[in-house]
């Protein structure tokens, strides 16, 4: 059950996607994301989806995960398919009317519309962690937002924050399973029961959890302060973030696409 | 009668995936009631694999396990019951502790076991008791007490359960020496007392040679043998080229024997090394 948590999963390789630089993957990300929701016709969307399904066959990640990283969001995506085809009003006749429930063929359409773009927007975004590893991410996000400085935004802390986190999740996870063992050994049962019952079979797996987790947080403190950790002024980096031809060569192209589906919102 | 009895247990982890392991292999053994059993084996030897399957919390890919007599998982067996019947002590137990005070933290076993207010406060305090905890201990929180306390209030929790069968991983593990004893020692007392079937998962050959009657031998998912303390530490070699260490006292003996001093091969605790010595000392002195 914890261990099909797929948050900050990456797949480590060599593809030209897995070169970019974390800064351009980021940003043409933010780009797609627009993209998708300046497209407002079926070609231009299709002009996008076929965008990130090739940015997936370039990277070499198997499809699978594609529907992997859709699972945990499809209520959300049900949702607004559902909305979207009962409160959408056409012109023309309606196809189907049943005592309050109407549905039109613009409400079919737009559905299938939202749909196409949620899960372009969901498999876009995964691309970026599947492809970069969350030390990386985490350092580009921190370049990309140093400007921010300026305006005194703990910026480096921030990004450090995030390192931190990501690289906890597992440890978590396995600290969650072993105390779950722990307590079942003692009898606690936590799959049975109402919501009430099954809310308070928590508690003995939360509270030794935090109280780990608090223990943990201080002797990583006092590590750090141990190895001189002052924050991110006068740090250097291992690893220098370093745009490349490629970087420029993909944004040409993304820039092009977007170009293409803006004239083609025009024309249609 | 058999308290714990495997027939070809076989534990795989990952299967179908690239990473498939075999972490318990083909384990087929069988413990008497009563005993007090030591678990050795390297890091990785698949013990802590092998004592999740005897309460049911790992559920094996093949094979069979018996809980005095049952298996454990038959259709009519309530799996909550096994564990009531084999408590299980992981390691790091004081990890568990959660609630406000130690009273309540011990009677939490209990409590899911549906027993009566008046048998919980009973069981509360005989645990306590004999895991030496006073009583004006109850009433504090658990996170306020050492951690030799805290390791003793999570055993006093599974105890209090009167579990027929007691299996502890490593339940002196991180502890200062004097807590180690303690430990060690309450455990011991327990089982003289209760006559429970215990089953001690220890790294340190002293404390399974001092504790245990039989020892279990676990190498690479496998059983390499169970047997009585005796035979076991008299296979030095074995154990050595296994990953295995011999008490301090048994390598000091071999190491007598190659100045010419020959105090005999089934040397491992103080006491006879030091009888053995006096009577060679003795003997020198005679002639």
């Amino acid at each position: 059950m914890l261990k099909d948590i797929t948050i900050g999963q990456f797949f480590p390789g060599n593809s030209i996607i897995h070169r970019m630089d974390s800064r351009f993957k980021i940003v043409l990300d933010i780009l797609y994301v627009v993209m998708l929701f300046v497209a407002d016709n079926f070609i231009s969307l299709t002009i996008a989806g076929i965008f990130i399904l090739m940015a997936y066959a370039v990277s070499g990640i198997k499809p699978i995960m594609m529907v992997k990283s859709l699972k945990p969001l499809l209520p959300l995506i049900l949702f607004t398919a559902i909305l979207n085809l009962f409160f959408i009003n056409g012109t023309e006749e309606p196809l189907f009317k049943w005592w309050v429930i109407t549905i039109y063929w613009e409400g079919i359409s737009t559905a299938i519309f939202m749909i196409v773009r949620i899960i372009c927007l969901i498999i876009g975004m995964s691309l970026l962690t599947y492809t970069t590893s969350p030390i990386v991410l985490t350092d580009a996000i921190e370049r990309l937002l140093s400007p921010l400085k300026k305006i005194k935004l703990p910026v480096h802390e921030l990004a450090m924050m995030m390192t931190i986190a990501l690289r906890f999740i597992p440890t978590l996870i396995e600290e969650t399973d072993k105390i779950m063992s722990a307590q079942k050994a003692r009898g606690a049962e936590l799959d049975t029961g109402g919501l009430l019952k099954r809310a308070k079979a928590l508690v003995p797996i939360l509270i030794p959890l935090f109280v780990s987790a608090f223990k943990r947080a201080n002797e990583l403190a006092m590590a750090m302060e141990c190895r001189c950790y002052k924050g991110g002024d006068g740090r250097t980096k291992l690893r220098q973030l370093k745009a490349s031809g490629l970087d420029y060569m993909v944004s040409l192209l993304m820039i092009t696409v977007f170009g293409f589906i803006i004239v083609d919102n025009m024309v249609f | 009668m058999n308290a714990v009895e495997t027939k070809n247990l076989t534990y795989k982890y990952s299967v179908g995936t690239p990473f498939e392991t075999t972490a318990v292999d083909d384990i087929s053994v069988t413990i008497e009631q009563g005993e007090f059993v030591g678990v050795i084996g390297h890091t990785g030897s698949g013990k802590s694999t092998l004592i999740q399957h005897l309460n049911g919390l790992l559920k094996q890919t093949s094979g069979e396990v018996f809980i005095n007599g049952r298996n454990i998982w038959d259709k009519d067996v309530n799996i909550r019951d096994i564990r009531f019947e084999a408590g299980l002590v992981f390691q790091y137990s004081e990890y568990q502790l959660f609630e406000e005070t130690v009273y309540k933290d011990i009677a939490f076993g209990p409590k899911n076991m549906g027993l009566s207010d008046e048998e919980i406060d009973k069981r509360v305090k005989k645990a306590a008791e004999q895991m030496g905890l006073n009583e004006e201990l109850l009433e504090r929180s658990p996170f306020d007490l050492s951690g030799g306390q805290k390791r003793r209030v999570a055993l006093a929790g599974v105890i209090a359960m009167e579990p027929k069968i007691l299996i502890l991983d490593e339940p002196a593990a991180g502890l200062d020496p004097a807590g180690r004893d303690k430990v060690l020692e309450e455990i011991s007392s327990y089982h003289k007392n209760s006559e429970t079937t215990i089953l001690l998962v220890s790294h340190s050959m002293e404390d399974i040679v001092k504790y245990a009657k039989k020892v279990l031998v676990m190498n690479k998912g496998k059983l390499f043998c169970y047997e009585d303390v005796d035979t076991v530490f008299s296979m030095s070699e074995e154990l050595k080229n296994i990953g295995l260490d011999i008490p301090q006292i048994s390598k000091l003996a071999h190491l007598l024997k190659q100045k010419g001093i020959d105090i005999g091969n089934d040397i491992y605790t103080v006491e006879r090394a030091k009888e053995r010595l006096l009577k060679i000392i003795k003997g020198n002195t005679d002639a």
